[in-house]
């Protein structure tokens, strides 16, 4: 208990120290975070109409984000899989980044669905033995799979960081089966979370099944590339050395399920315009316009564009090679599966509506300045939760060592 | 049109309709504070961690008795969890509360379903003239916000006009790609008939239009609700009677219901709904009518309040050429259960098997 308490004290004492760069870092995130929370209030004062989102076009920004995040949470499982799996000796070394990783991204998830709520202040409702479970939901099984994945995660990441700072040795007999749960607990939150809008024959954009297998290659491509920019960051800004091997096959992994990704948006293309029915109506809007209206059509035109690009220079040894030009086509691929995942498949997706009616979307300030603010904080608990196992990992937190 | 023809009428024949005699408990001063207290600590005990931010948008506004049964209507249950009795302290909580905001004696009833009765409607497409009169007497009877703002103003109806469309020798050589040298099309780009893809905002200067014909759409009551199935908390629920209804109460505004019904029948409340005093309607039904509140969602339910007391929904009494017909479909002799018996009758997007129990028909 003593060791426990310890172990807190030096740990919060270690992340809220640092130099002028951490307090700015953490300040200009800190105003957008107090900006996030003015505009929610509003939104729970004045209701969504501050937001864009109208009855026809009722999943916008916030709920592209949400689908989005859960994906860059299940992609820390390209860490923990080749660590714990393929016995991978750089990715062992910083698995334990990945599952920070992920503790971040399924708290932003979590905020990004209080923003999507209409009544936010009755979430409880879901929760037994004070609400009702509904099984038969598929939101219900998200928010069931994405809690479990981040006591997961809390749990395999967090126990791994007191070990080593108590210098003991890992119990596998508890921890491996835990952590091949989780690698398992990664693909399911993707899926449910696919499954959450395909399972909609009254949105035929969504309604069928290359759904699921969709949303797990543009996360395994998304996720990593986003790693593989922290690890540079890292690598930039503190002692601690993350191995070229370990970004050299998260590389691998982004061009490979990059291409997939394509691969399966092309195929849908084809399927869908060939015959072109009313079902293709949405995708038609996405990538040409329908009626005149064309707001997105520049959005997926430059997925496209981004995506096909990242691809070619993953392909070329120049830019896989150099950890310099690296970061260029993991901005590519992250941007690129941001449009086509987040606002090039939720809102297509409502139009047109089940009714035949072409309305657009367009978010508004209040929206903008809440994703920013729930990625600012994303941002922020990612520096500190990095920053403390970086810390514990570096040996500059230990047990005993404070005094 | 006799009354035998409408659902609940055995029943309505022993009770009188509710507009026309509120229950009892109207007058505010009868109700009981007691047990909004009793209500307040308990919940209070059970609850206090549940929802804070709640507590504090309340906690603003001290307008006691408004606040009081704001506070209390927090934590009450899912309504279909509710014994006898809370239902009526909900009941007589709201009453107080409503009453107060709109400056009028308001009932909420919370008659159940009868038994023996199913709900069912029929539209004849053939008779419909497009002149919406069905969708303006939804909105001043089921209490719809009114607002300017877009999204303020909310309508259960849609009236979608459709083109009939013509084919002519013109069009004989039309047809995409043109320039190709290949040609694929013509007078089959000419749309005709029914294809659910029309426009609900037309303004003509007379109805029926020569060149066009209309087909009203609302909620279609499903059998198998999609609705119902993806609702995370089953705030949404179909009742005894068939009729799916909201618990507005428990409803998180998460939306997936809407994402979910083929028939776009459900609106969200975008911000505090716009319901001028003068023009609300004070005889309500918990599940049906009652004022809403931001946040939640909404749709048709049969004009609650007046289906289960023997009346007919107010689009059926006021449509002027009688296309609109609604009945019980489990008494043979309805006018819902003559219509399915003698017409050709169709459902909506039948092939997704909701299983709606809104029918099309034409003579």
């Amino acid at each position: 208990m003593k060791q426990l308490t310890r172990f807190a004290a030096d740990y919060v004492g270690y992340v809220l120290r640092g130099g002028t760069k951490f307090y700015a870092w953490m300040g200009s995130l800190g105003v957008l975070i107090i900006g996030m929370m003015y505009v929610f209030y509003l939104q729970n004062t004045e209701g969504l109409i501050v937001t864009g989102m109208t009855s026809q076009i009722h999943d916008g920004l916030y709920f592209a984000n949400l689908v989005f995040l859960v994906g860059v949470a299940a992609g820390a499982v390209t860490i923990v899989f080749p660590a714990y799996v393929y016995h991978h000796e750089g990715m062992h070394k910083v698995a334990v980044l990945g599952e920070m990783l992920a503790i971040t991204a399924v708290i932003m998830v979590m905020m990004f669905v209080f923003a999507h709520m209409g009544r936010p202040d009755r979430l409880w409702h879901m929760i037994p033995p004070w609400g009702i479970y509904s099984f038969s939901s598929m939101l219900g099984w998200d928010v069931l799979v994405l809690n479990g994945y981040l006591i997961l995660n809390l749990v395999c990441g967090f126990y791994y960081l007191w070990v080593k700072y108590t210098g003991g040795q890992v119990n596998k007999k508890w921890f491996m089966p835990l952590v091949y749960v989780a690698i398992v607990w990664a693909l399911s939150i993707h899926t449910v979370t696919a499954f959450l809008i395909s399972t909609m024959p009254a949105r035929p954009m969504w309604f069928h099944s290359m759904m699921p297998i969709r949303f797990i290659t543009t996360a395994f491509a998304a996720g990593p590339a986003l790693i593989v920019l922290i690890f540079m960051v890292v690598r930039k800004n503190t002692k601690f050395w993350v191995d070229d091997s370990a970004i050299k096959l998260l590389a691998t992994i982004v061009t490979w399920c990059l291409g997939i990704a394509i691969f399966l948006t092309m195929s849908e293309v084809v399927v869908e315009l060939y015959a072109r029915t009313e079902h293709a109506n949405g995708l038609y809007y996405l990538m040409f316009g329908l009626h005149g209206l064309t707001s997105l059509v520049p959005w997926f035109w430059s997925a496209v564009v981004l995506m096909v690009g990242a691809f070619i220079l993953f392909l070329i040894p120049r830019f896989r090679n150099d950890m310099k030009l690296l970061p260029i086509p993991c901005v590519m691929a992250f941007a690129g599966i941001w449009i086509e995942k987040g606002m090039g498949l939720i809102v297509p997706g409502f139009i047109p509506t089940p009714i035949g009616e072409v309305t657009e979307y367009y978010p508004s300030f209040v929206e903008v300045l809440l994703t920013l603010g729930i990625w600012a904080f994303g941002f922020f608990i990612l520096t500190i939760l990095l920053k403390g196992a970086i810390g514990i990992l570096q040996g500059e937190i230990k047990y005993g060592a404070a005094k | 049109m006799t009354d035998q023809n409408t659902p609940a009428a055995a029943a309505a024949g022993e009770h009188p309709p509710a507009c026309a005699v509120p229950p009892a408990s109207a007058d505010p001063a009868a109700s009981a504070p007691k047990t909004t207290r009793r209500d307040f600590l308990k919940a209070g005990g059970t609850l206090s961690l549940s929802s804070l931010m709640g507590a504090g948008a309340l906690m603003a506004q001290s307008d006691d008795a408004r606040a009081a049964a704001e506070w209390a209507e927090h934590f009450q249950k899912n309504y279909r969890l509710m014994t006898d009795q809370e239902k009526d302290e909900a009941r007589l909580r709201l009453e107080k509360r409503y009453s107060a905001e709109y400056g009028k004696p308001v009932t909420v009833d919370t008659t159940a379903p009868q038994p023996g009765v199913l709900m069912g409607y029929a539209l004849n497409i053939r008779k419909c003239i497009g002149c919406r009169r069905c969708v303006h007497a939804c909105v001043a009877e089921n209490n719809q916000s009114r607002g300017k703002r877009p999204g303020e103003k909310i309508e259960w109806i849609q009236v979608l006009r459709m083109e009939r469309g013509e084919f002519s020798k013109e069009k004989m050589n039309q047809g995409y790609p043109e320039g190709l040298g290949i040609q694929v099309g013509g007078n089959a780009y000419t749309p005709a008939g029914q294809v659910l893809e029309g426009q609900y905002h037309y303004n003509p200067e007379a109805v029926p239009e020569k060149d066009a014909n209309y087909m009203p759409i609302a909620c279609m009551q499903c059998e198998k609700p999609p609705c119902v199935k993806v609702c995370p908390v089953r705030t949404t629920y179909r009742e005894g009677d068939g009729v799916v209804v909201i618990d507005y109460n428990w409803c998180i505004g998460c939306r997936m219901c809407m994402g979910a019904c083929p028939y776009w029948a459900r609106r969200f409340n975008v911000a505090n709904p716009v319901l001028p005093k003068e023009e609300m309607n004070p005889v309500t039904h918990y599940l049906g009518n009652r004022p809403r509140m931001r946040g939640v969602v909404e749709k048709c339910h049969w004009c609650l309040q007046r289906s289960r007391h023997g009346r007919y929904p107010a689009c059926v009494e006021v449509c002027p050429v009688g296309a609109r017909k609604f009945g019980n479909l489990l008494d043979p002799n309805s006018e819902v259960s003559l219509v399915l018996a003698r017409k050709n009758v169709f459902r909506l997007k039948a092939e997704l098997n909701t299983f709606p129990k809104f029918f099309y028909f034409y003579d």
